[in-house]
């Protein structure tokens, strides 16, 4: 016997999702431009396949990322994830070698126990262990089952996990949740009161568990074994159709993501096919929640990407919700699916702000000298003199000829429109500045404003070098082209979002920070910085909360005792002043303090 | 007619009844920290707009609160948004979503 009308639900289930998933793959593939799908269908021929693969095999099953964030949490991940793949594989050899066939109904290894009694010897154990598959199974049933108690124990107690708060749940992920977190007990009745009933057939721990249920279960235990297995098909089958509408819809979504990242898909600026794969690949996970310091900070607690996100896949996107975000890129950085939040982000408050025109006809490309190298200070710099002037008198001591293409005027560089959700209307900007950087025949552009740097390198398009002052400094310092007397005095460099985590520029800055201080370690540093709150992607928050931002991050500076608080930012430089008992420069400022004073003395005016 | 060199100027007579303050609730309430405005300068003073014409975002909010929105939209399309304004305000307001929210005023009431 083979068949049982208890197998409906979870084969109707199962069916309905694999459907679901297809039709969903087919339209994300029918989406594809020309140039994705060029790189789909060359990756489904390539080696590639098997790094994608093996990034399933790490990610998705081991979470080997959640383990390093948090061995609690990684185990949790772990256990559900690849105990119910290890569950699936084994019940498939052992059901394959049951029947004799090779290919049997999807329900059978996962039903096999009500089918098949048996207290035999496989032939296949006898070269190996008896009771091999009984026991493995009944192994891999427990794992999974310390994985879900640690579930359960993560909804109260989730700071053992590394979690301060955990992710709020939505009424389809509760039902889900409590299908999927009633599938292994349910199973684990099922098979310990069929082999309770039977006598037989059980392993180490159904078997005995099953033994001591019937002896203390009044009733006929074959009956009772049979209401599990209803129940335990109806969970499944439940969890199935229910899948696709929760957070659970991550698991099959991950695994394209996988596969199109591995292939070379991209999330690009804007919408569409993968923003989708990537907002459903979201595991809800709530890693991002702890990081954000709108929450740890300022309090904030319903903008974090996963809430975000959330509201984008339930079409409940608010205006609070967008805007309410430093785009400090620290939730990107940890999210273990790699869901760039940022360009999601900026997208929504696109789309709030599509038919807003800009009017920078004004702006009539004033024409310059000819010059090898541009420096342009952007306009914050323009808000800290000091350092567009020690730029300049480190550029005279060593003897550059360049050109300070914003010395009277900056036009903005383009990137606050964008932050703002005006891709579109930025585009005046930046062709106006591109006109000026080309008409200056120049081969580098030096720029001591993070926030340009990085829309100069993304955005513009431009075949020149492009370099932050940072890189720069260290460049001409290297080529012993400025005279150092340095003081190294205690200093805690503070990495600027867009330098860091946005352009990937940290070691240059520290490398030239060896040469003239005495760096000390801070908590938050790298791509674990912290935001100093003046970020022109918030667009509404008030001061208040600004200012808690900045003074968490100012903390964290100052427990390490610096004597100057560095920065490369002037945006940063600005903000951290308002509130630093330290004094507050930037590397610019430290590196002129460096130049010995005879050298300046001509410069000195 | 001879010409003396003299125009007859705009009245500049306020006539608060006349005027919609819609638009003003509207913005306010959006982004309550521009009342704390102290007509200070700061802003218009630093603009990086400014430097290239007579875009006062000063005077704009001076006229948003009188319900003045004649010739809002124009002016208000040439500034970059790059929050100098904002970092300079010695009162804390936050000029960029203030100029955000007359954009978003302005689309709303078909101004
Ligand atoms: S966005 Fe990433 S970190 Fe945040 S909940 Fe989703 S998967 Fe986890
Ligand atoms: S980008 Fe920064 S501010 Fe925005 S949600 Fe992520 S961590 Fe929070
Ligand atoms: S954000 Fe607009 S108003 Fe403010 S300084 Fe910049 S250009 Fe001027
Ligand atoms: S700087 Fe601030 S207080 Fe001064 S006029 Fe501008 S908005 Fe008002």
């Amino acid at each position: 016997m083979t068949f049982n009308l208890f197998v409906l639900p979870f084969s109707l289930g199962f069916i309905f999702l694999f459907f679901t998933m297809i039709m969903k793959n087919r339209s994300w593939i029918h989406e594809m431009d020309v140039e994705d799908k060029r790189k789909f269908k060359s990756g489904l021929r390539s080696p590639r396949i098997f790094f994608a693969l093996r990034e399933i095999f790490f990610e998705s099953l081991l979470h080997r990322k959640m383990f390093r964030r948090n061995p609690m949490l990684g185990y949790m991940h772990m256990s559900f994830a690849f105990g119910w793949f290890l569950l699936i594989l084994f019940g498939n050899m052992e059901s394959r070698i049951y029947s004799g066939f090779w290919i049997n109904p999807p329900y059978y290894p996962i039903f096999l126990k009500f089918f098949i009694h048996d207290k035999h010897v496989l032939p296949f154990e006898i070269f190996t262990v008896p009771g091999f598959f009984r026991f493995s199974m009944d192994l891999l049933l427990l794992f999974v089952l310390s994985g879900l108690f640690l579930a359960i124990l993560k909804r109260s107690r989730s700071h053992w996990f590394g979690l301060k708060k955990t992710s709020q749940l939505q009424f389809s992920d509760k039902v889900t949740m409590t299908c999927l977190w009633l599938i292994f007990p349910l199973r684990l009745l099922a098979e310990s009161f069929t082999a309770g009933a039977y006598g037989y057939g059980g392993g180490f721990i159904t078997q005995h568990l099953g033994n001591v249920l019937a002896f203390l279960w009044p009733l006929n235990d074959k009956d009772v074994a049979y209401a599990c297995w209803w129940m335990y098909s109806l969970s499944l089958g439940i969890f199935f159709v229910m899948l696709p509408y929760s957070r659970y819809m991550h698991i099959p979504t991950e695994l394209i993501l996988i596969f199109y990242r591995n292939f070379g898909i991209q999330t690009r600026k804007g919408s569409g096919f993968f923003s989708e794969i990537e907002l459903l690949s979201c595991s809800r996970c709530g890693v991002c929640i702890d990081v954000c310091q709108l929450n740890t900070a300022a309090g904030i607690q319903d903008i974090q990407a996963v809430y975000f996100l959330q509201s984008i896949r339930h079409k409940q996107v608010m205006n609070n919700i967008v805007n309410r975000c430093l785009v400090c890129g620290r939730c990107q950085e940890v999210c273990p699916v790699g869901i760039h939040t940022d360009y999601q982000r900026l997208f929504h408050r696109e789309v709030f702000r599509k038919s807003q025109a800009q009017d920078f006809s004004f702006l009539n490309g004033e024409s310059t000298r000819k010059a090898e190298v541009i420096y342009f200070a952007g306009c914050m710099s323009h808000l800290t003199p000091t350092i567009p002037e020690a730029m300049q008198q480190i550029l005279d001591t060593a003897k550059i000829d360049y050109l300070y293409l914003d010395k009277d005027h900056t036009v903005c560089c383009g990137r606050p429109l964008m932050l703002a959700g005006k891709p579109v209307q930025a585009e005046m900007l930046i062709a106006q500045n591109k006109k000026t950087i080309l008409d200056s025949e120049a081969v580098l552009l030096v720029t001591s404003c993070p926030i340009c740097y990085r829309v100069f390198r993304e955005d513009y398009k431009l075949d020149i070098r492009i370099l932050h002052h940072t890189q720069y400094l260290l460049e001409l310092i290297k080529k012993g082209k400025i005279p150092l007397q340095a003081y190294f005095r205690k200093v805690a460099y503070h990495d600027p979002c867009d330098l860091g985590r946005g352009s990937g520029v940290y070691n240059d800055p520290r490398e030239l920070l060896l040469k003239i201080a005495d760096p000390v370690k801070v908590r938050n540093e790298g791509k674990d910085s912290l935001c100093c709150g003046g970020s022109l992607g918030l667009i509404n928050a008030g001061t208040e909360e600004k200012d808690r931002i900045t003074k968490e991050a100012l903390e964290n500076y100052l427990e390490a005792k610096p004597e100057i608080l560095l920065t490369a930012c002037p945006l940063c430089k600005k903000t951290f002043a308002k509130h630093s008992p330290v004094e507050v420069m930037d590397v610019a400022e430290l590196v002129m303090e460096a130049i010995p004073k005879k050298a300046g003395e001509v410069m000195s005016c | 007619m001879k010409s003396f060199g003299y125009n007859i100027t705009e009245d500049r007579q306020i006539d608060f009844d006349a005027n919609d303050r819609n638009v003003t609730v509207f913005i306010n309430e959006i982004e309550p920290s521009i009342l704390l405005c102290m007509g200070c300068g700061s802003c218009t003073a630093t603009c990086t707009t400014g430097h290239f014409t007579d875009f006062n975002i000063r005077k704009i909010h001076t006229l948003i609160q009188r319900g003045e929105l004649k010739h809002l939209k124009k002016e208000i399309m040439k500034c970059m948004l790059c929050g100098k304004c904002q970092l300079v305000c010695p009162r804390g307001v936050n000029l960029r979503n203030l100029i955000l929210s007359i954009h978003t005023a302005l689309e709303k009431s078909g101004l």
